[in-house]
Formats: C-alpha cells, sequence, structure tokens
C-alpha cells in the first residue's frame, strides 16, 4: 500500500499512468454528456408543474455537484500535500480551480435563469444562493493566493489552507436547504437514495451528473500532466522526453 | 420524443430562452475548458523543447571536437 502511495506520488510514474488512463476519460465524458443531452433535452418526458423549463436541471445539477466535489478534492489535496509533501497533489490542486469555478458560476447562472419563470425572481439573499455565491468567491480566493506569493511553496501552503479552511462552506450548502427556510428545493437526487422523480427524468440525468464527473477527471489528469512537465523541466526525465519529440 | 417538431423543441413550450441560456453557458464554458488545455499543453510543449534545443546546440559549440548529432525531427505532442 505504501509503496503504490508512494510510487504514485512520483511525478514521472503519475505521468506515464496518466497517459493511459486519460483517453478513457475523455471518451466516457463525450459519450455520456452526449447521451444525457439527447436524452434529457429531447426525450424526458416535461415536468407537470415545471413544464420544459425543468430540463435546465440537467446542467445545473451535474454542474452543482462538480463545484462541490472539486473543492472537496482540492481540501483534501490540499491535506495529503501539507501532511505528506506529495508535489502531485498540489499540482492537481492548482490545476482543479478553475474549472471548479467555472462551474460553479454554471450551477449559480442556471439557477438564477431557472428561477425566473419557477420563482419569479432570478436572485435571492438565501442560504442555499448565499452559500454557493460564497463558494465562487473561495475558488477565486484559492487561484489569486496562487498568483499572489513570489515563492511557489508559500502559495502552495496558502492555497492548501485555504482550500481546507473554506471546506467547512460545503456542508453548508448541503444542508442550507434542511437547516434554514430557503426558495430553493431540497435535494432531488441522490446517489444513496431512491430518486423522488419517475425514471425517465432520472436516468438522463444521472448519465449527465457521470459524465461531468469523467470530464472533471480527464480534464485534470490532463493538466496535471501539463503541470508536471511545467515543474519538473529541470528533471532529467522531462528532458530527455522533450528531446525524444523533438 | 417529448416534442412533435423541431420548432416545438427550440420553443421548449414558451421556455426556450431560459433552457438555451442554461444550455449554452454550460457548454461553452466546457468547451473553453477544454480548448484551454489544448492550448496550455502546446504552448508549454512549444516552449520546452526550444529550450532543450538551444541546450543542446550550446553543448554541442562547447564541445567543438566532437560535434553532437542534432535531430531534426517532425515535432509530435507526446
Amino acid at each position: 500500500m505504501w509503496a503504490f502511495i508512494h510510487k504514485l506520488g512520483s511525478p514521472k510514474w503519475f505521468y506515464a499512468i496518466s497517459a493511459r488512463l486519460q483517453p478513457w476519460f475523455w471518451a466516457a465524458a463525450a459519450l455520456l454528456i452526449v447521451v444525457g443531452s439527447v436524452w434529457g433535452l429531447a426525450f424526458a418526458p416535461a415536468d407537470y408543474q415545471q413544464g420544459n423549463s425543468f430540463r435546465i436541471i440537467y446542467v445545473h445539477v451535474p454542474a452543482a455537484f462538480l463545484a462541490q466535489s472539486i473543492f472537496v478534492s482540492m481540501a483534501v489535496a490540499g491535506f495529503i500535500f501539507m501532511v505528506w509533501k506529495i508535489k502531485i497533489a498540489d499540482m492537481a490542486a492548482a490545476m482543479m480551480a478553475p474549472l471548479g469555478a467555472a462551474m460553479t458560476f454554471v450551477a449559480l447562472f442556471s439557477g438564477a435563469v431557472w428561477g425566473v419563470p419557477t420563482w419569479g425572481t432570478w436572485w435571492m439573499w438565501d442560504a442555499r444562493l448565499t452559500s454557493m455565491l460564497i463558494l465562487l468567491f473561495l475558488y477565486f480566493g484559492v487561484i489569486a493566493l496562487r498568483g499572489a506569493f513570489a515563492s511557489r511553496d508559500s502559495a502552495s501552503r496558502a492555497a492548501s489552507v485555504l482550500a481546507m479552511v473554506g471546506v467547512i462552506n460545503i456542508p453548508i450548502i448541503k444542508y442550507s436547504v434542511d437547516w434554514w427556510y430557503t426558495l430553493h428545493q431540497p435535494a432531488t437526487f441522490s446517489v444513496t437514495s431512491r430518486p423522488a422523480m419517475p425514471l425517465e427524468m432520472w436516468a438522463p440525468l444521472l448519465i449527465m451528473v457521470l459524465g461531468f464527473y469523467s470530464f472533471f477527471i480527464a480534464v485534470t489528469l490532463m493538466r496535471t500532466r501539463s503541470e508536471i512537465l511545467r515543474r519538473e523541466s529541470s528533471k532529467r526525465w522531462v528532458r530527455e522526453l522533450i528531446g525524444e519529440v523533438s | 420524443m417529448a416534442f412533435d417538431s423541431l420548432s416545438a423543441f427550440l420553443a421548449m413550450g414558451g421556455h426556450g430562452v431560459y433552457v438555451w441560456a442554461s444550455w449554452g453557458i454550460t457548454g461553452l464554458l466546457l468547451l473553453g475548458v477544454v480548448v484551454h488545455a489544448r492550448a496550455e499543453r502546446r504552448a508549454l510543449l512549444r516552449s520546452l523543447r526550444r529550450r532543450v534545443r538551444r541546450e543542446q546546440r550550446h553543448a554541442a559549440s562547447d564541445a567543438v571536437a566532437t560535434p553532437v548529432s542534432h535531430q531534426e525531427g517532425h515535432a509530435r505532442e507526446s
């Protein structure tokens, strides 16, 4: 087990193994997102209350899931980096932040747009919406911190600490709909419990969620590979690799 | 199929603006992330390659007696 973790922490080994994994995640992401989109947009039945505006759920929920999962991943990676000094964890954390911010924006934007026909307003300062907005600012904070230090190690530490502290916001987002009275409906979709929607509505949502997760893994693998080359550019194996292809 | 015609599909029962705005932004951002990741990788490989080549040239001019063979191939992404 420890040998495996040590290997995984080695940039050279990670670079090789991720090259083999990457195409599968890209293929899964493309397939799942295309199938989920066609199914969700054209084949799922309209909601009896919301009509066709409910089709926003197929981008809103996967984006919101990713927004939160990516932040948790960043916090876990930050912890691994701080405790065991595994550089790969820090590289991955740095590379996933922009996608997390983008997904938070998508969740907020699609939620606001969805709110107009459903709630009659695009924004309310309620607990769910506000805590998601805070998540967006936390992402901006993490990204800005990384650019604010001359030394990479200080930047990595600062970003890791902010991710580890900011992750407290995630349970607040999750339980905000139960703790406070909010406009936002409680969770309609969960991996662990029986869905509250008919299968024809629920299946495309599950497919989209899986597709978004595959996309996140594919992008993170690809960008972390780039970051390895950037940070390890003076290492011999990187020079040999670059020398081979030039 | 939940719709009878293409125009009904686009109209989304009067909610077309909301549905397509949400899906449009999502699609654009996902696409943007992919385009950025690819451009980032290509630019990085280009600059690293240039650096390695420059160093090889320096090494070659230092060692006048034993010229280092310099392969100029077509650059391919690994």
